[in-house]
């Protein structure tokens, strides 16, 4: 980038490099472009706006020179805002609560041995395959929403924007294929069908779920919260007994 | 407005304050979730002013991945170097998984009514 630049124009870019107001400004102009994007293709199952943002923002990056640093001392500020979603998810949680409390045991049993199923053989499969410590463990949470996942990762010793990745990465594939793999396998409850998807594919196969039946959606939500938590407490005991 | 993201910042802070104290592997913001919850459970639910903050929050959850998401940038060896590991490992697992629950529930609640 910089070769292109003339003089002034170059000291105002190495500026820029080392305060927020570009990262940012970048970050939510994208997201809108992603957005238009997205409602040209009529929201598509291969158009995501997060994914959208991301490859776009990514590209940017690479072609600028821009560091990841440089990028996030601004993008930061959009960043942080995760924390207080994650602790949000409690509202849409407690409007479901007349439903978890009746299928409790079904929801939790259920729900439990998908997240470990899910877990377990992503890592056992990445460590057979010869893969590093830090990615078995990056994507051992990788079925889990992207605030609470990256939670999890960073705890563990994996590397959270490689989860961020991951989890971004399931969530496409979960969605395209969830509706096909439980038909096959005569899945036809909705309560059934919500629930698997928010467990194996949160948000993304969850926000599917909804297009096709409203109780289907309620069970993807609440079931991407509890993975959530069922995950946050059984990853680190998966994780030691694996020997990871 | 104000208040509500007071509420989600004080449960997040306590929640990380118990991460920090006690070495537990679950991440702050996911304590403060179950803190909230089960307050909500406790009081009859949230207020207008909670309610409307935390759906304006969760609407843009999809921005909120995207700085983390960037982070690709760094990563890039990495993916290229096991990316058969990591296409084998998520999507055997993502169909494992779908099917181990939703076999399971269908079974469990065949026949049962909702609430």
């Amino acid at each position: 980038m910089h070769r292109l630049l003339p003089e002034p124009l170059f000291h105002v870019w190495v500026y820029l490099q080392t305060q927020p107001l570009l990262g940012l400004t970048a970050t939510l102009c994208v997201w809108e472009l992603s957005r238009m994007i997205d409602n040209r293709a009529r929201h598509a199952a291969w158009s995501n706006p997060t994914v959208l943002s991301i490859i776009i923002l990514a590209a940017l990056l690479l072609a600028s020179g821009t560091s990841y640093q440089a990028y996030f001392t601004g993008a930061v500020y959009v960043h942080f805002l995760l924390g207080p979603a994650t602790v949000a998810l409690a509202v849409p949680m407690y409007a479901n609560w007349p439903a978890i409390k009746r299928h409790f045991v079904a929801i939790i049993v259920s729900l439990s041995a998908g997240s470990i199923v899910a877990a377990g053989s992503a890592m056992l499969i990445a460590h057979a395959l010869g893969a590093p410590r830090a990615l078995v463990i990056s994507l051992g949470p990788k079925s889990v929403t992207t605030p609470i996942a990256m939670g999890i990762a960073q705890n563990l010793g994996g590397q959270p924007s490689l989860t961020a990745v991951f989890v971004m990465m399931t969530g496409m594939f979960g969605t395209v294929i969830c509706t096909g793999v439980l038909r096959a396998a005569r899945v036809h409850d909705w309560r059934a069908q919500g629930l698997a998807a928010g467990t194996a594919a949160h948000g993304l196969a969850t926000a599917k779920m909804l297009m096709l039946n409203e109780t289907a959606g309620a069970f993807g939500g609440l079931a991407i919260g509890l993975n959530g938590i069922v995950t946050s407490l059984v990853l680190p005991v998966m994780v030691s007994v694996l020997g990871f | 407005m104000v208040r509500a993201l007071a509420i989600l910042l004080l449960c997040q802070l306590a929640g990380t304050i118990i991460q920090e104290g006690t070495l537990l592997p679950i991440p702050g913001p996911v304590l403060g979730l179950i803190m909230l919850l089960v307050y909500l459970i406790r009081t009859g639910g949230p207020g207008d002013e909670l309610r409307d903050t935390s759906q304006g929050l969760l609407r843009y959850l999809g921005l909120l991945f995207v700085p983390a998401g960037v982070g690709v940038v760094t990563e890039l060896q990495e993916l290229r170097d096991n990316w058969l590991a990591i296409l084998l490992g998520i999507g055997i697992s993502t169909i494992l998984g779908l099917l181990v629950t939703g076999v399971l529930m269908n079974m469990m609640v065949k026949g049962k009514a909702d609430a």
